[in-house]
Parts: structure tokens; sequence; C-alpha cells
């Protein structure tokens, strides 16, 4: 993974953060929630940063990082996409608008499109069940979607 | 409060929020404010109605109107026509499917007919951002009862005796758990509301705490008084955001009316609750995983006991339970635990909250009294299967549960019925399946997500379940044996018995469940090489029927990677190769001429 430089800047609001809690380890998740909430991510310089400031090693923050689905190493895209795949959905054929999601911006999921862009995820679940098979795309809610209707949801965000 | 002759309540939950519902209620706003109406009638919006399938939904009190479907265009028809000339704008009202008549009053729906509303009762009601229209609800009134005329012992008492038992899946009796850690005596004792709700299909807790938030908060009141606690904690996943939102609003609002803090309703007894976030991980449900990640760690479960109820957040005794739990205990104190335990069955009592989703035609949030059968929920509240398939399986109890089939259709719901058909309540989901739902892909869908959530402590769990997720991607794939099947068996009998937590002991359930009831299809996929549902994707073939096509093209121009190939006016073919099994054919051809073989 290419190296990530903090600037003065980025390494100052950290270390504000971490000293918000007190710099207390216990309240590593909330520090993280705040920093990825801050910056997107969580690099491994970020969480060598965050080590430092609670005192605790960088194994830990890691641990934590690769722990919760929530944190992520790598930048989201622009307009992050999350295909459901609760159960209710799945039934509905969430797996086919995957699929089209994944052949049209040409990335697995986990993964950010070269221009970063779009970065494509799954998650469990967004309690419209209602309007399976669904979609969200930032905070915007897609709902009752056929792997036909993904190019123009796509097109609406170039 | 302004006294006003007319409400418009809005559903203002998840799935109608994403079908614009907050646009309506603007919408309905602005025109009432256009008609010089806005000190007449207010708009609200309140927390899920439930009928979610249906939605947006828009209720006019107090005649009880209930508009389905409404989009943000029809307020002004909604105003104009129902608030001003108190006329009933028919299109929006919900249509009986059988009778086809229009049905005005949600108590006359097939939805709602059989439903009782306790832990729900005021999802859908009330404004959840205020208050006030709590406490006209009677809100905190029974932890006024509990803290001025009652002991904690008498607390814990009626607790025990209306026979609640813990909505989060397990089902351990409340008020035992309440007093173990009452009788454990520390400096500091801790409550805890579990509202890290992961189970994929499930959404009863975010919807309590969106429509009613006010009603977690006295019951964890309540729940302090009765063990000696003075500190709340509510440990919510990151991903409700507006759950999270209603939480802080409301907890704001009870400290700044004194139901929160110091010396509550004049006594000696001082409370507070604060938030704590989770961070996806669905082992963090057990309750000694969710400590663990409340204290900042890797919520990895360890070993009982200790309980936490001996020793739990901060090695001091604590109390955890999960938000519909919680919700039904404000009113258990005030109608008494006589009035609740006469609902339910012998053993289960009250009632359990559902998320009906899946292939059936009402999806949605539904509360029913504990002891009707599946029969009911399916075909009388859910109205049937959708598209007039025929019903195969419904799943309950999520990753942990199992599928329960035709013949369990009318077993009376209840903790132990379920249990004894292979599934279990769990947190109260209901997923229904039709017939084009392979049994064999949707444990593998479950397996996939156990092997997901695993934290990895426990080798049983870590591996065990990898190993079974190979042999039924095998199976799926066609290259399965009948030796294969032996060992799913075994295997899922040895990570029953072994596994650390609760996760992995019930990772086996979905498997074993479909293993007993759909043995068959398990029989077909390694044997015959063929998914009769027509979703494992290698057991399957496109075919264009060439007696039917008429070589419209439709198949060819949609076709994603042009795997079909044929002139105008003459039937096409499907090159099986270049096939990726999309399924885009089979939804473009109007004559039925392509089917999967």
């Amino acid at each position: 993974m290419a190296k990530v430089k903090l600037s003065e800047s980025k390494i100052n609001k950290i270390k504000e953060i971490c000293a918000s809690f007190g710099n207390q380890p216990g309240e590593a998740i909330n520090v993280l929630h705040k920093v990825q909430g801050e910056f997107g991510y969580l690099p491994a310089e970020v969480q060598e940063l965050i080590a430092m400031e609670l005192n605790v090693p960088v194994a830990t923050i890691y641990g934590i990082v690769t722990f919760y689905s929530f944190f992520t190493m790598i930048p989201k895209g622009e307009h992050p996409i999350s295909v459901c795949m609760g159960t209710a959905c799945y039934v509905r054929g969430a797996e086919k608008v995957l699929d089209e999601f994944k052949r049209q911006l040409g990335i697995g999921i986990g993964e950010t499109t070269a221009d970063g862009k779009f970065s494509l995820n799954c998650l469990r679940c967004v309690g419209a069940c209602g309007l399976a098979p669904v979609v969200t795309i930032g905070d915007k809610v897609y709902g009752r979607l056929t792997p036909d209707m993904v190019k123009d949801i796509i097109n609406e965000y170039n | 409060m302004a006294k006003f002759k007319m409400h418009i309540l809005v559903c203002g939950g998840t799935g109608c929020s994403a079908s614009k519902s907050q646009e309506i209620a603007d919408r309905l706003k602005s025109n009432l404010l256009d008609k010089g109406l806005e000190n007449e009638v207010q708009v609200i919006l309140t927390g899920c109605f439930g009928f979610c399938e249906k939605g947006p939904i828009v209720k006019i009190m107090p005649d009880n109107t209930f508009y389905t479907e409404v989009k943000p265009e029809d307020a002004q028809e909604i105003i104009e026509e129902h608030i001003i000339k108190g006329r009933k704008v028919t299109r929006l009202l919900y249509t009986d499917p059988e009778k086809k008549e229009h049905v005005a009053d949600a108590k006359h729906m097939g939805f709602y007919k059989k439903q009782l509303r306790i832990a729900l009762r005021n999802c859908g009601f009330i404004d959840p951002e205020n208050i006030g229209e709590y406490i006209a609800c009677d809100g905190y009134a029974a932890v006024a009862k509990c803290l001025t005329e009652m002991t904690p012992e008498q607390v814990i008492n009626e607790i025990k005796l209306s026979g609640l038992r813990g909505r989060g899946g397990g089902g351990f009796p409340t008020g035992m758990k309440w007093e173990i850690a009452s009788k454990n005596h520390a400096d500091q004792k801790y409550v805890v509301c579990n509202a890290d709700e992961g189970d994929p299909g499930a959404f009863m807790d975010r919807s309590i705490l969106e429509g009613d938030p006010h009603s977690v908060i006295e019951a964890m009141t309540i729940n302090g008084y009765a063990i000696g606690a003075t500190k709340g904690l509510v440990y919510i996943r990151a991903e409700y955001p507006l759950a999270i939102h209603r939480l802080q609003v409301a907890i704001a609002q009870a400290r700044e009316y004194g139901v929160l803090g110091n010396n509550l309703f004049g006594t000696d007894f001082c409370f507070d609750i604060e938030l704590r976030y989770g961070a996806g991980a669905f082992v963090c449900g057990e309750e000694t995983a969710l400590i663990h990640s409340m204290e900042g760690k890797r919520g990895e479960p360890t070993f009982k006991p200790p309980f936490p109820a001996q020793s739990g957040y901060l090695q001091k005794p604590t109390n955890v339970n999960n938000v519909e739990t919680y919700a039904n205990i404000p009113i258990i104190i005030l109608k008494g635990a006589n009035w609740f335990n006469k609902i339910g069955t012998e053993k289960s009592k009250g009632t359990k909250v559902f998320a009906l989703a899946g292939q059936i035609n009402n999806v949605g949030l539904i509360e029913v009294p504990m002891g009707i059968t599946l029969r009911e929920v399916i075909y009388e509240i859910g109205g049937g299967i959708k598209n007039g398939r025929k019903f195969k399986a419904v799943q309950t109890g999520g990753p942990s549960g199992g599928c329960l089939t035709e013949k369990h259709l009318d077993t009376p719901i209840d903790y132990d019925n379920l249990i004894a058909a292979g599934s279990m309540m769990g947190s109260g989901g209901m997923v229904v399946m039709d017939e084009t739902s392979c049994m064999v892909a949707i444990a593998k869908f479950y397996l996939e997500f156990t092997c997901e959530e695993s934290c990895g402590k426990c080798s049983p769990c870590r591996i065990g379940n990898k190993r079974m997720l190979e042999i039924l991607d095998k199976i799926t794939k066609g290259n399965g044996t009948m030796e294969d099947l032996e060992n799913l068996k075994n295997l899922a009998g040895v990570i029953k018995d072994t596994a650390l937590c609760g996760l992995g002991q019930t990772s086996p359930n979905p498997i074993l469940s479909t293993l007993n009831n759909f043995w068959d299809e398990y029989v077909e996929h390694v044997q015959d090489k063929k998914c009769r549902a027509g979703a494992c994707k290698s057991l399957m073939q496109y075919v264009i029927d060439p007696n039917v096509c008429v070589g419209c093209t439709a198949c060819a121009r949609n076709c994603p990677v042009n795997a079909i190939q044929g002139e105008k006016k003459t039937p096409h073919t499907i090159n099986t190769e270049l096939c990726i099994k999309c399924g885009t054919c089979i939804e473009k051809c109007k004559f039925n001429a392509i089917s999967i073989q």
C-alpha cells in the first residue's frame, strides 16, 4: 500500500481528537469513529499516530480497525455505493443488481474506481425491506431495483 | 401544547423516508400554510407504521384515515379534499386484495387485524422527537410509580410475574436476569441496552428507537432502580444514524424534564444514560462481546461464567437487555404483570415484533401475540405469497435460526415451539421464500454471513464454518458428492457442541434445518446436478424454444455479453459459453420463449 504522508494540520487534528477522549485506550473505538468521520478512512499512518497518542501497540489499533466492518483502510469513492445483501433483498434478487454494478463499474466489492468516483460495497440490511432490493449511494436510497436500472442510476452521477 | 383540530401523521421510518416522506410532510405543511390552517392542523413525522410495503403512509387523525403509497404531489389534494372539504381521497386508500374494496381504517385491514401492538404501541402514533407527546401517552408514569410506590424487589417481582423473556433471541426470563444483577453487590453497576441489531433482514429495534425512543429510556431507568445501577449505556450501531439522532434528542429532553439525572421524582435515585457506538460486528450482539466492544476492544466473546450480571462492563455487575425487551417494561409496570401474562402461550408471554420480508405481499413490521400460527402471519397479515407463487419456507432467527416448511405452518409461534421445530425466535427476522428460492443457496448465504462475522477466537467457528462453506460451494457448483452431505451433517453437529459463544453454536442451524426439511433438494444438487429453483447458476442453462421465439431481437439487444445470435424474425439461439446467466433475456422476452434448464 502506498505510503500516506500526513500533513501537519491532519496530525494536529488527530492529536486533538485523541485528546478530546482523554487519550484513553478504552475510547479507541470512539476515536476511530471520529477520525474516520474526519478523513474518510484509516490508513496505516493514521493508526500509528493514534496508537502513539493512546499509548497502546499499533497492533491493538490495527486489530480493532480490521475487526469491525465499519472501519476501512481504503479511501471510499466520491459516491459510495452500498448494495444491501440482507436476507430480504437477497431473496428479491440483490445479487443480480450487485453483479450489474460490478460489470458497469469494472470493480469488485470493497474497491474504488480508478477515477475515485465510485466505490462498491455490500451492507447488511438498511431496514427498508419493503423496497427490496435496495441500494444506497451516499445518503440516497434506491429501492425496488432491477439490473437494467443500474446503468441509468450510475449515469445520474456522471 | 397547542390544541389542534386535526393531525396528519406521516411515517418517518427508514423505508418511507427513502420514498420521500420528508418531502410529503413539507408539502403538506406548506399547503396548510397557504390555506391559513397551520394553527388548526398539525403535521407530525412519526415512527414506523409497519406497513412498509404500501409506504409512504399518511394517517389523518382523528378520523383514522389511512392513506397508502402517497407521493409528494398528492399533498395538495389531501389538504384540499380531505382536510378542507372532508372528502376522503379514495384513490390513495388501501384496496382489499380480495374484496377489491377501499378500506379507510387500518383496523379493518388484513395486515393489522391480527396484530397486537404493545412494544410498538407508540410507533406511528407520536412524534418521537417530542417528549410531551410521550408523556401524554402515559410516558414516564411507570418510572414514577416504581420510584415512589414500589421497592426494587417489588419491581423485579412484577417483571418476573409478567413472564417477559428476552426479545433479543435467547429468551432468558428478564425478571430473573434482573434479580441476579440486583443480588451482586458493588459500588457501581451498569444497565446496558443492546441496540446492535445485526441480523440481516431485521429492523425491529431500529424502528422502536426511531419511533419511540423514550420508552427505552424510561425502561432503562426502571431497570437501574431495580438492580441498583445509576448508569445506563446504549450500545447502538453506527449504521443507524436516524435512530442515534432520535435517541440523542430524547436523552437531552429527558434530562431537561428531570426524568434523567439526579434525584428523580424527588427521591434519592439518580440515573443517566450515555450512547456507545458499535462499528459493525454481528458477534457484538452476544453480551460478553458487546461489553468488550464498549470497553474499546475487539468485540470477542468470553466464556460464561462469569456472567455479565457478576462481572460485566469494567468488571462491574452489568445487566444487558435488548431494545424490544425494554419497550415492554413501562406498560407492564402500568397495566400490571397479570395483564401481560394473559397474553401469549404458557411459557412465552406477551407479543413479538417481527420484520416480515421476502417473497410476500405485505412486507413490513408486525407485532403479534405469542401463539399465533405461521399460517396466520403469512397468509392473513402478510397477504400471502407474491405473484401467486407457492410457499416454500419461512426463515426465522436469521443466521442462528432455521427454515420452517409447510408442515410447520400451523405451529403456534413461541420460543419453545420454534426451537423444537429446528429454528429459533431470534431477534425477529421472518423471511418468506417461494419456489424460486434454492434452499442450498439460502443455507450458503447464511453461512457466508457467519464466516464473515466469525470473530476467529475459537476454531470450531473459525475453521469449521469455513469448511462447511466450502462443501456448500462445491454442491452449488455441481461438484458435490453424497459423502459431502454426510460430512456436512457431522461437522454441523461438532460446531454446535463445541463453539465458544452463541454465534458459533447456532451457526450450523440454517444448514441442519435445510438438510432436515429439504434433503431431496440437496440430493438433487449432488446426484442430478440440478437446482429446481433455478438459483444455482452453475447448474443451469438458458435455452430459447425455437417454436415459441418469433425473432423480435429483444433478448439479443439486451444481452450484456452479446451471447444471443439470430436473424430478425427467425428463432434465436444462446451461446452457452458466453452466457453469464444474468437472466436479462428472460425478463425482456415477451413471448416466454426462454427457459432455464
